[in-house]
């Protein structure tokens, strides 16, 4: 597999998208490149396009057969992606988002502090200390991937999977964590606890965060959370700095 | 407005439309009904919107009633139904009457059957689409007791009309394009992936469905280790060593399992409607095949419009056939002539 790729890869993905693809393997820069690619077709004003999304590695363009066509939709997005701009990749939000780091709120926080090689204290410090971007959103509405951890924490998937996690659970692999939001199982293992609510349908701002946002976590006490939980003035404690 | 009660219901009811495109980036896939080319069927026969809201059985129906008389349409999996006891036909519209019952029993072909009233289900959009989206937390699964809002009728008095409709529920060869990972696969996969015939595994629901199969396996060189990436409905993802899911109206947006191709829309409806059992087999088109299959919603939706024909009733399935009076206008001949 070519994993030090740098000419994008277009793909057909349905009768009515193309897939960018950056490279095959995840990096900072790669999904920096991703997200930038995905504002830059957004204020492209290409005939027929319909949806843009992002996703680690990649963007999708979806286009509207019976306005366009993929030969068309193709060649705008060759053009584009010859006067790629290196965009502002700096976040314009950065999220504090309480997490509860208690043996009941956090199953598999050793297991996967032993698989990066630190004691659990140690694994919650190096999360605390980690800025996180949203790299991407998906599986599930508003649910986001967010990265990268250090190289130890290059932990993989377990082979078999948790039935079900409660929703904000905080969960890792592959140096990602995510706050999770759906409901299915899952092969990433259970390592703290958040009151977050990514997604709130009922709200006129379903989504509460955006592809390229910051996140830092700070531990919180078992208890300090419970009241985190019932307290229902804020999105689980969680606080929003706009930084530009 | 008319109330639609349902009296009793099966477990897998709900409103669907054709869902809430243009939320992908956010996570949210379309949803919308499981076989969309049902709900083109039904507002053919009923000279209506197909962005209407329909209730969507899944495998089971329900019973129903409503408070106002209203048309409505019988489409996707064949459920016998009957209203007090008179039979209905499916792919036909019918009326049902303020305070008569519609029964609509199991699915004997197909998985997915819709109920089409001709003034749509009329609750408050959520996100411009009434559809449910159960895994996304819109909607509710339909139960014994709930009501719902049905528009007025716009036209009770249009004549009944039926659909001769191409039958889907029995599998067979299903289309597939290239996806972003298909080269992924090396040919032996490929040529096996093509070459096994597959069976509809239980394992199945709005999101997707399990194949089922004992032929060789076809993974791709580097296993699971992919970076987790967009997804469409109609893909079809292979977990382990060659056991394929092919993907919904009511999928996740991304995931890390490799994706050997996409079900084209127009055969997605196939998948949607093969019961746990049934065969199907896969073939690749090339892209350029691919492309020429796509067509407008409202291009299908007026083709289907010239297939529906008036309905004549067979006296043999009108039961109450001698309540109905058979002759009336009778004169004496003589009308005409007089002043």
């Amino acid at each position: 597999m070519n994993t030090s790729l740098t000419e994008p890869e277009l793909r057909p993905l349905g009768l009515d998208g193309i897939l960018v693809r950056f490279a095959r393997t995840l990096t900072e820069a790669t999904n920096a490149r991703a997200l930038g690619f995905c504002e830059q077709v957004k204020h492209a004003t290409i005939t027929g396009v319909t949806e843009v999304a992002s996703s680690l590695v990649s963007v999708r363009i979806g286009f509207d057969p019976h306005v366009t066509n993929r030969t068309c939709v193709t060649l705008a997005i060759t053009e584009l992606l010859a006067s790629e701009e290196a965009t502002e990749n700096s976040p314009k939000r950065l999220w504090h988002i309480p997490v509860a780091f208690g043996p009941t709120y956090a199953p598999q926080l050793g297991e996967v502090a032993a698989l990066a090689g630190l004691t659990p204290e140690q694994a919650v410090a190096e999360v605390e200390a980690t800025t996180v971007r949203v790299m991407a959103i998906g599986f599930a509405p508003g649910q986001p991937y967010l990265g990268m951890l250090p190289p130890n924490w290059n932990v993989p998937r377990q082979s078999t999977l948790t039935d079900s996690l409660p929703r904000g659970a905080l969960i890792c692999a592959v140096r990602q964590l995510i706050i999770w939001a759906a409901d299915a199982p899952t092969g990433w293992r259970h390592i703290g606890q958040t009151a977050f609510r990514v997604y709130l349908p009922e709200t006129a701002e379903p989504f509460a965060l955006e592809p390229g946002d910051a996140v830092q976590f700070n531990a919180v006490s078992d208890s300090a959370f419970r009241d985190i939980e019932t307290n229902t003035d804020t999105n689980g404690g969680a606080r929003c700095e706009v930084l530009r | 407005m008319v109330q639609l009660t349902i009296i009793s219901a099966g477990g897998g009811l709900t409103v669907q439309d054709l869902g809430r495109p243009g939320w992908k980036a956010q996570g949210l896939s379309t949803g919308g009904a499981a076989d969309p080319l049902a709900l083109l069927e039904a507002a053919a026969l009923l000279g209506t919107s197909p962005a209407q809201a329909v209730i969507e059985m899944m495998g089971f129906g329900g019973c129903f009633k409503v408070d106002g008389g209203t048309r409505f349409a019988m489409t996707g999996a064949a459920m016998d139904a009957n209203i007090d006891g008179v039979r209905v036909l499916p792919n036909s519209t019918s009326f049902l009457a303020a305070g008569a019952t519609l029964t609509v029993g199991a699915a004997k072909a197909g998985v997915y059957g819709y109920l089409a009233f001709a003034g749509g289900i009329t609750t408050p959009p959520i996100m411009d689409s009434r559809a449910a989206h159960l895994t996304a937390g819109i909607g509710k699964r339909l139960q014994a007791g709930d009501t719902l809002p049905l528009g007025a009728d716009p036209d009770r008095m249009r004549a009944p009309q039926k659909l001769r409709v191409e039958d889907r529920s029995t599998g067979g060869t299903v289309r597939i394009m290239p996806g972003p990972q298909t080269d992924f696969f090396d040919q032996d996969a490929l040529y096996a992936f093509t070459s096994t015939t597959f069976l509809r595994s239980p394992r199945g629901n709005r999101q997707g469905i399990r194949l089922e199969h004992t032929g060789a396996e076809f993974g791709t060189k580097d296993g699971l280790n992919h970076v987790s990436d967009l997804i469409v409905p109609g893909d079809i993802q292979v977990t382990g060593a060659g056991v394929p899911y092919v993907l919904l109206a009511e999928c996740q947006t991304i995931g890390g399992y490799p994706r050997i191709g996409s079900v084209i829309p127009a055969d997605l409806p196939k998948i949607a409607q093969a019961a746990p059992g049934t065969s199907l087999r896969f073939r690749f088109l090339t892209l350029e095949e691919a492309d020429a299959t796509a067509h407008t919603q409202a291009a299908k939706l007026r083709q289907l419009a010239q297939l529906c024909q008036p309905m004549v009733r067979d006296p043999h399935d009108i039961a109450d056939l001698l309540r109905y009076q058979l002759i009336s206008g009778a004169t004496s001949g003589d009308d005409l002539e007089r002043p």
